[in-house]
């Protein structure tokens, strides 16, 4: 019978995870709320845990070739007080989780839990993260969105652990993010909102708006985001109806526990208005 | 079962433990410390919060797995210190508790910040409590003790 490990180096988790299939386990955060039971009872997984929080070699985040790299066992506090950490992701750590959360949680683990509420991934969408990730044998490189590809699932193969995400240097002159949820931390959100731009001389030279919690991953539409592309801001308001009624076409919530449909586009659409009015100021 | 080596409240301690136990309840079923609190079991509500290495933690979300190598400290810890004896104080003078309930895991989110910031701003204590409930005080009488641990405990932190 495979039993829980603590591996002490990537690669001998490296080797672990060739020879049987593991539950990675990071730091903890939502899964010990996922698997847990009455207290003093131990959590329980369906497949034996593999505790990676200890992996020292993967506890960094540095500058290197113009690109910020975090390693998957850095806390979401060392991501935070980092000084090329981007903006948009500083306010969405903020407002993810209390002081004691982010001791212990990851980003790594954040985005293999792949919830489509999962507050760091409207930062990774909107700063065209990458994704890196390792078997014993190879490394592969893959984009957020394609890592993403539905309610919990990602790419990744049994055999692999995210070892690092890759962001680009922030360059963006304006960010905006807003959380709806029902506390300013330790809430999971009703609805999440990102907005980047880049604006020199008013003209627009990059806009990036996405979304979390309105659909089964982060929304974010290239197609409606290039048609902003080289416009001057002042021409904003008038395309503003447009713009709203393409993302009300793609945005699809659900109703649950935390929120319903009609108050999750309704909001998601307002949060999108004042950003794009924001703009044109 | 697994053994790790980790230190409680200042004691090296080897345990043989499963590696997926819940630290919470391994220091209140197994080391019998019951300052930390099972309140709502998901990280909402602070008050089965902790020091490891230094930094608060709710140990309801930490699994055994996750202190090896660290130094945990609860309430009974840091209770024989100084700086608890100044806190405990401010929170007395300032009616910071009623029930009680939450106050272990306030106290030790107040460690937690002045060891990182010992002269916080009123801004910077509502972020360090932002992880820590309380039903009685209204947070008002909390804040202020622990502005008045941070004027008193000047060069303690």
């Amino acid at each position: 019978m495979v039993e829980a490990r603590i591996p002490h180096s990537l690669q001998e988790a490296l080797i672990l995870m060739s020879q049987a299939t593991y539950t990675i386990v990071n730091g903890a955060t939502d899964l010990l709320v996922q698997k847990r039971s009455w207290s003093g009872t131990i959590p329980k997984f369906s497949q034996p845990p593999l505790y990676i929080r200890g992996l020292k070699e993967l506890d960094y985040i540095c500058e290197r070739s113009g690109m910020l790299e975090i390693g998957a066992t850095t806390s979401l506090e060392t991501i935070l007080h980092h000084p090329k950490t981007p903006k948009i992701l500083q306010h969405i750590i903020l407002t993810m989780a209390s002081p004691a959360i982010r001791h212990q949680a990851t980003l790594s683990g954040n985005i293999q839990n792949a919830s489509p509420a999962g507050d760091s991934l409207v930062g990774l969408y909107l700063l065209d993260a990458s994704i890196v990730l390792h078997n014993r044998h190879h490394e592969r490189v893959i984009s957020i969105q394609d890592f993403i590809v539905d309610v919990r699932k990602t790419m990744r193969e049994a055999d692999e652990l995210i070892t690092k995400v890759v962001l680009p240097i922030d360059k963006f002159s304006q960010c905006a993010y807003t959380k709806v949820g029902p506390r300013k931390t330790d809430a999971i959100a009703k609805v999440a909102f990102g907005g980047l731009i880049d604006i020199e001389n008013d003209r627009i030279r990059d806009i990036r708006i996405a979304f979390g919690a309105v659909y089964k991953t982060v929304l974010r539409s290239r197609k409606i985001e290039e048609s902003l592309m080289g416009k001057d801001r002042s021409a904003v308001p008038e395309m503003k109806h447009v713009l709203l009624e393409g993302y009300a076409s793609l945005i699809q919530p659900i109703d649950d526990q935390r929120s319903n449909r009609w108050y999750r586009k309704t909001t998601a659409l307002n949060l999108l208005e004042a950003f794009l009015d924001s703009i044109s100021r | 079962m697994a053994k790790i080596e980790w230190m409680l409240n200042g004691t090296p301690i080897s345990s043989d433990i499963d590696l997926s136990m819940r630290l919470l309840d391994y220091l209140r079923d197994h080391q019998h410390l019951k300052g930390p609190k099972e309140g709502c079991g998901e990280g909402e509500c602070g008050a089965c919060a902790v020091l490891i290495d230094h930094q608060i933690a709710n140990s309801c979300l930490v699994p055994m797995a996750n202190v090896a190598g660290h130094e945990v400290v609860t309430i009974e810890g840091f209770a024989k210190t100084k700086r608890y004896q100044i806190i405990a104080q401010a929170f007395i003078d300032c009616g910071a508790v009623q029930c009680g309930f939450c106050t272990p895991g306030m106290i030790i989110a107040t460690e937690s910040l002045l060891h990182h910031q010992p002269q916080p701003t009123i801004s910077e204590i509502k972020v360090a409590l932002s992880g820590n409930l309380c039903r009685c005080t209204g947070y008002n009488m909390i804040i202020e003790a622990i502005t008045l641990a941070a004027k008193r405990g000047r060069g303690e932190w």
